[in-house]
């Protein structure tokens, strides 16, 4: 069970991404996050694992508290939360089967994934998953042989080796056709059932985040402003979290994006340290 | 849309303060041409120039034939620069690759401290030529190859850490981000996050600067730094000019080799 208690996100631009947001997604639910660019939706999801560092509230996953903790306890902590990205963000010149090995990072000591020479449990764990997405005979190809879907395959076969306890998942997808797009986003539901995974899923897609998605919560300026079934969602709703032409929010949407970025990459400095 | 009735027909490229800017440009340019060539014609004694097509002449004509026996001669030394080339450029990496990394902006520790520190290391490094690095260390450790080895590194690390440390800056951060966010450690991120974007480019440079450095190499041994460059400066002492065009020929077609080696690894790797 994930417990996200008023959690917030000022940008060092002054910018507000999210102001007190709570929410409660409870095992095995599928919570779609829908809403305009810049509602903060991206940012929500990298408070989560602190890619972003959120500036104040309580991220509870059962039961332990993900803000504030210390470096190495964080690193453990994200082992627990898988994630998969929009553009599938696998490491383009490693195989797909390193790409999967990758998620067991937080699991081996530096030695083993520097020689490639991971645990014969792992090694059995990510043929397993291949097989499970598909793609148990492209394991030796370079990732960017593979098509947009099967790469998105790669992602979430490389987001659940880490056997993950939540998964977040970001705009699966945005670079997709219709077609592949019901494919992954019925995979994805698929795995979650099985495994009693819940799932945060950021979409832009409302029909598709309709068709799918258990729960949805619409956000707007970094507010939950729609918290209910795929039903509840009218025009009326719609029109409260997307407004009738805010073209000021789209502005903002890039002032966002820029600004997570420059986050991201201070963290990441950070974290080579 | 505003009401806009009227549009003109004019529109410049540049502001007039622009243009004025650019034509003072190309006069300051200009200027400061003629009066370098007025510098350059006080310093030079004409009746040498004059006599110029005569001398290239007479020393063309000494140079040939060139002097053929003299080649077995040469064999030593051109080992000796190949491996002054090959192992100053590896020690030039061992060095340069640690420097890189705390160069780079997305990997470096401290931004304020280390990272300016390895800027300088690179900038000092590029700054003095290899001719002038042996030099020195020759009058430092003695003439020999060491001296060679140590001068070519040195000038490779400015080379091999300023392209590998843009190279690293230039990396997908959204790869990063996702290798950072299994839990995975900072080594760990750099190794699986980082070095894979970035070992094509590693090679590529590596391999390219070995290629320059079989051509400075080849000319270190002028200031004692051994290799073809000694075999020259003794040719040159004595006048030997059958001699110094058997060792021009050579590192011609050391060089053309040493080129068609890196452009087929280059191939290889990319």
């Amino acid at each position: 069970m994930l417990i996200l208690q008023s959690l917030s996100k000022t940008y060092k631009t002054g910018d507000t991404a999210l102001s007190e947001v709570s929410l409660t997604v409870p095992k095995g639910q599928i919570m779609g996050l829908i809403g305009p660019s810049g509602a903060g939706k991206s940012t929500l999801i990298r408070c989560i694992n602190r890619l972003v560092e959120p500036t104040g509230g309580q991220v509870l996953l059962n039961d332990v508290d993900l803000v504030g903790l210390g470096k190495r306890e964080l690193r453990q902590q994200r082992r627990r939360i898988g994630m998969i990205f929009q553009e599938y963000a696998l490491v383009e010149r490693l195989t797909v089967m390193e790409n999967v090995l990758s998620g067991r990072l937080g699991y081996v000591p530096f030695w083993r994934s520097y020689l490639r020479r991971f645990p014969a449990e792992d090694i059995t764990r990510a043929y397993a998953l291949l097989d499970r997405v598909g793609l148990l005979q492209h394991a030796d190809k370079r990732a960017d042989a593979l098509s947009g879907g099967q790469r998105q395959r790669v992602g979430i076969a490389r987001a659940l080796a880490q056997d993950p306890e939540l998964l977040l998942v970001d705009e699966p997808t945005a670079s997709l056709d219709p077609k592949t797009s019901r494919q992954i986003m019925r995979l994805l539901i698929e795995i979650c059932a099985e495994r009693g995974l819940p799932a945060i899923v950021n979409i832009h897609d409302v029909p598709l985040a309709q068709q799918f998605m258990q729960r949805i919560v619409g956000l707007r300026a970094g507010r939950v402003v729609f918290d209910g079934s795929p039903d509840l969602l009218t025009q009326d709703a719609l029109t409260t979290i997307y407004g009738e032409e805010d073209w000021n929010a789209m502005r903002k949407g890039d002032e966002e994006q820029t600004a997570a970025e420059a986050d991201a990459r201070d963290r990441i400095s950070a974290l080579a340290r | 849309m505003t009401d806009v009735t009227h549009h003109s027909q004019v529109w410049t490229y540049r502001t007039p303060r622009a243009r004025l800017l650019l034509w003072g440009g190309w006069f300051a340019l200009v200027a400061l041409f003629v009066y370098c060539w007025q510098v350059m014609t006080a310093g030079t004694m004409w009746v040498f120039v004059w006599d110029a097509p005569k001398q290239a002449a007479d020393i063309g004509g000494r140079m040939l034939p060139p002097r053929w026996g003299y080649l077995g001669e040469l064999m030593g030394p051109l080992w000796d620069t190949i491996n002054i080339a090959t192992l100053g450029t590896l020690g030039g990496v061992i060095m340069a690759v640690p420097v890189a990394f705390l160069a780079a902006r997305n990997t470096s520790p401290s931004l304020l401290v280390l990272r300016p520190i390895a800027l300088f290391i690179i900038v000092a490094s590029r700054s003095i030529n290899a001719l002038i690095w042996a030099l020195l260390l020759v009058a430092i450790i003695g003439p020999g190859l060491l001296a060679g080895i140590i001068a070519i590194a040195l000038r490779s690390i400015g080379f091999i850490g300023k392209l590998l440390y843009e190279a690293i800056e230039e990396t997908d951060a959204r790869q990063i981000e996702a290798i950072t966010a299994t839990g995975a450690s900072g080594a760990q991120v750099l190794s699986y996050g980082i070095v894979p974007q970035v070992l094509p480019t590693f090679w590529g440079i590596t391999v390219f600067r070995w290629d320059i450095n079989i051509r400075e190499s080849a000319i270190l041994g002028l200031v004692g730094a051994g290799g073809l460059g000694l075999k020259l400066e003794a040719s040159l002492n004595t006048l030997a000019w059958s001699q110094i065009s058997v060792i021009l020929l050579l590192i011609l077609g050391t060089v053309v080799v040493s080129e068609w080696v890196s452009s087929k690894v280059r191939h290889a790797i990319i």
